[in-house]
């Protein structure tokens, strides 16, 4: 009897862990990794920026271009997201609430955008608005100005980021069901009833997970934008763009000075993703006894 | 409130979930849906609930027209079979969740909500949860909360799916008790559908026994266990001893011997015998069924015996209890006189 639990014991710490040395070189090569790649550009980044001093620092942020620079990307990050918002909360409804021919070639079709590189997503603008494009002629007779102007980026941004909400919330509704829904309905709610009262509070958290990344990818994104934008400085460039273009002129204090702002977006989002993931877990559906 | 369903037809793709459903359903019946899975019964319920249309037939609340009108619009009150309570809502806002989105023409003022709320938290028993969440609750605690939530609109017609399905076998025997003094006191309309033959007969004032989308019989419990009306009600509902026997010349063959039991109007051709185990008996031989014994144990009174009776190509083990009165031995060959039984064509 005792020296079964003995040997047991032993047996357990062998089975249950490797050694110590196998654990600290898995543990030792994953923050190395870390470090160069994540940890030190990002500190780099803003050591660059900082690099002439705090007043270098703001004064750079303060520049009529780089001001516009951050209105536009904000004004182009609230409409995307809210489009993308309602199209994703419409999506992922009627994929996970109704059965209809063609749905999986809908979910399909909703991560195109991941799966299509940036550039192409902005070409395929240049495609359809462009002078030689298939609806430019008839803009261009209507005085309407799409491509290299703020409508043209907003549907490019729109394009890249549209999949984020939608892949957030269908996972979740696929998993809630329609069970709570058609209890309220036989209780008497509306539709509307229904969709405000009980769907929206169970995906909540989902919504904003999906809103989080939908923003900063929006924010952040850099090829389509670049395509589409046409480079008018002061007018069509977003941070990422104005961020090369200082690059690329040795501005180095200003180029980093902005993106020290895009990398403060992200490490914003990185906390705010932390704390909505646990709140995502908290809301799984009440299980059978 | 009655309901009258006609030739009721539901398909899922190629799946005939309803097969031509016809039934009626009287003024404060307790009533059980019983049948395999696969046999229409939840189908059946949920489209009484207006939760799911047919592609045929007719539902009616009354006489009148029901499929005009959407489950909001039913007055019918639904308990899912795993409870769909709302899990971000309390169990006082579950409960008052009916009201509340009433039409504000006919909506309570929000002390007639609470004291209603608080009416039906006392009817289930279960007032001192109000401020709990269902992830807080026991299995047999969200039953009944879902049940006072269906309550909450007053409903016509009570309807729920496999109500103890979820529950464990102890909190299942007091939930099923507790449900028929509930509906004693409340007495709508209700039916429940359920798989589970003993929940059926002993909770339902009528049961409806249903295979593959088809009604194969409607009675009392006692009728429905002691006069299966198909082989497939026989074989579902208690055990049964199933014999290949032949019917001609107004007889029952096993094999070359006939039997001493009546047809009873059995058609002629190969049939089955179908017999409960506790309606044998060991008899002197003179035409029953013939057998070996195999094992016996006894046990105060009775001795019982594993008894392969020869039937057909093979044999078939029953166990049967019999007094020590008429002692057995093992490897005896005995005969076992059917009292009650039903012949059904093959």
């Amino acid at each position: 009897m005792t020296d079964g639990q003995i040997s047991l014991r032993a047996a357990a710490t062998d089975a249950r862990t490797e050694p110590g040395l196998v654990r600290w070189i898995i543990t030792g090569l994953a923050v190395l990794f870390l470090t160069v790649f994540v940890v030190l550009p990002l500190v780099l980044v803003f050591a660059e920026a900082f690099s002439r001093g705090v007043g270098a620092y703001f004064s750079a942020l303060i520049e009529p271009e780089g001001l516009a620079a951050i209105r536009l990307t904000l004004l182009v990050a609230a409409i995307s997201v809210a489009l993308n918002l309602v199209f994703g909360l419409v999506a992922a409804w009627a994929i996970t609430k109704f059965d209809f021919p063609g749905k999986s070639f809908l979910i399909t079709l909703i991560d195109l955008p991941f799966s299509v590189s940036p550039v192409i997503s902005g070409l395929l603008f240049v495609l359809l608005f462009g002078m030689q494009g298939f609806f430019g002629p008839w803009l261009q007779n209507h005085g309407i100005q799409i491509l290299f102007a703020v409508p043209g980026i907003v549907l490019a941004t729109v394009f890249v980021t549209f999949p984020f909400v939608a892949r957030a919330l269908i996972p979740l509704m696929q998993e809630q069901g329609t069970l709570e829904e058609e209890a309220a309905i036989s209780l008497g709610a509306s539709g509307l009833q229904t969709f405000f009262r009980i769907t929206l509070p169970n995906i909540k958290w989902g919504v904003l997970y999906g809103v989080l990344l939908c923003n900063a990818r929006a924010m952040g994104e850099f090829g389509a934008v670049s395509v589409v934008s046409g480079h008018i400085r002061g007018e069509t460039n977003t941070m990422p763009l104005l961020v090369e273009i200082l690059y690329n002129e040795y501005q180095f204090v200003a180029a980093f000075a902005i993106a020290s702002l895009l990398a403060m977006l992200a490490l914003v989002t990185l906390v705010v993703k932390t704390i909505l993931e646990r709140h995502l877990d908290e809301g799984q559906p009440v299980s059978d006894d | 409130m009655t309901i009258e369903l006609k030739n009721l037809v539901k398909k899922f793709g190629a799946f005939t979930a309803l097969d031509g459903v016809d039934l009626k359903i009287a003024d404060g019946e307790l009533l059980a849906l019983l049948g395999p899975s696969g046999s229409g019964k939840t189908t059946l319920l949920r489209i009484i609930a207006g939760l799911d249309w047919p592609d045929a037939g007719e539902v009616r609340f009354d006489g009148e027209n029901a499929l005009t009108r959407g489950a909001g619009e039913r007055h019918v009150g639904f308990v899912f079979q795993h409870y769909a309570l709302f899990r971000h809502m309390t169990v006082f806002e579950n409960v008052a969740f009916g009201l509340r989105v009433q039409p504000r023409a006919i909506r309570k003022d929000e002390a007639g909500i609470r004291a209603r709320v608080k009416e039906l938290l006392d009817l289930v028993q279960l007032d001192w949860l109000a401020n709990r969440y269902p992830s807080q609750l026991s299995g047999g605690q969200r039953q009944r909360i879902a049940l006072a939530r269906a309550l909450a609109i007053q409903p016509r017609i009570l309807l729920l799916d496999e109500p103890f399905g979820a529950l464990d076998a102890k909190v299942r025997k007091e939930l099923r008790r507790w449900l028929r003094s509930l509906h004693e006191e409340i007495n709508v309309t209700s039916v429940f559908v359920t798989h589970d033959q003993e929940e059926a007969l002993e909770v339902a004032n009528r049961v409806v026994v249903m295979d593959k989308g088809r009604i194969e019989q409607i009675g009392t419990p006692a009728e429905v266990y002691d006069r299966p009306a198909t082989a497939f009600v026989h074989s579902f509902i208690g055990e049964s001893v199933v014999l290949p026997v032949n019917v001609s010349d107004g007889q029952v063959w096993v094999g070359d011997q006939a039997l001493n039991i009546k047809p009873n109007g059995a058609a002629p051709g190969p049939s089955h015998l179908f017999v409960r185990r506790h309606d044998m008996q060991v008899a002197p031989p003179g035409g029953g069924l013939r057998g070996s014994v195999r094992y016996l144990r006894t046990f105060g009174a009775v001795q019982r015996a594993d008894i392969a009776l020869t039937a057909g190509d093979g044999e078939t083990l029953i166990e049967i209890d019999t007094p020590r009165d008429r002692p057995l031995q093992i490897g005896e060959v005995v005969e076992l006189q059917p009292t009650r039984f039903r012949i059904f064509s093959a």
